[in-house]
């Protein structure tokens, strides 16, 4: 549950989700759910030329298995708070 | 995907925004389908309606028509919402019948295992 609400607090800025067959799509996080599924908006293909096939594509499903990377910009994340919120969450129920 | 309350449509990763809507999917094996998503569930099982299949070799296209298809959850990469006023293709690829792509399929993968071949027998020069 941490990564999932810790996505709920990215959403709406930009990301980077690379794939595990090495598509990289870079957009603006619109949804995340608790399997991790990920919905970007405004995509950008990076390394255009190589896909021709989605230039067309401006939103997009991506199911959350065949996520390899997220990145992130780095004024997105709160490192404290993320340090906190997973010590609470290995101290267990 | 849970199956969301009313306020949670707008915030939801669900793919029922893209119901009825012409959709680029991609597959684990490398395989594009396109085609309008009637139905889907929480593993992203999917229907689709009026599939084909896009395949692209270099600069050659070409759409070989599927009918109605159901795609297992587990194979889906992504979905993509095709937009209708952009090009789907770019502008210099060529259309060309499905025994045309099927050939430069062949063409390309014996490029492909002549290539994996050469440089097995070039491994032992150790030159890079």
């Amino acid at each position: 549950m941490l990564f999932f609400s810790y996505f709920k607090e990215l959403v709406g800025k930009e990301v980077t989700v690379e794939l595990k067959n090495d598509l990289a799509i870079r957009g603006i996080l619109h949804s995340v759910d608790q399997y991790l599924n990920i919905k970007l908006e405004n995509i950008r293909v990076v390394d255009q030329d190589k896909y021709p096939h989605m230039l067309s594509v401006r939103n997009c499903f991506i199911r959350g298995s065949v996520v390899r990377y997220v990145q992130l910009p780095p004024d997105g994340v709160d490192i404290d708070i993320l340090h906190d919120a997973t010590r609470r969450e290995a101290r267990g129920p | 995907m849970s199956w969301a309350g009313p306020e949670d449509i707008f915030l939801s990763t669900s793919l029922a925004s893209y119901l009825d809507k012409k959709l680029l999917v991609l597959l684990r094996d490398g395989r594009k389908l396109l085609g309008v998503l009637r139905s889907f569930d929480q593993f992203a099982n999917v229907v689709l309606e009026g599939a084909c299949e896009r395949v692209i070799v270099g600069d050659l296209y070409s759409d070989i028509p599927l009918g109605l298809y159901v795609i297992r959850g587990e194979n889906v990469v992504l979905i993509g919402e095709l937009d209708l006023e952009r090009e789907e293709i770019p502008a210099h690829m060529i259309c060309v019948s499905v025994a045309e792509i099927r050939r430069a399929q062949k063409a390309e993968r014996d490029a492909t295992d002549l290539k994996g071949s050469m440089r097995k027998r070039m491994e032992f020069l150790d030159l890079d």
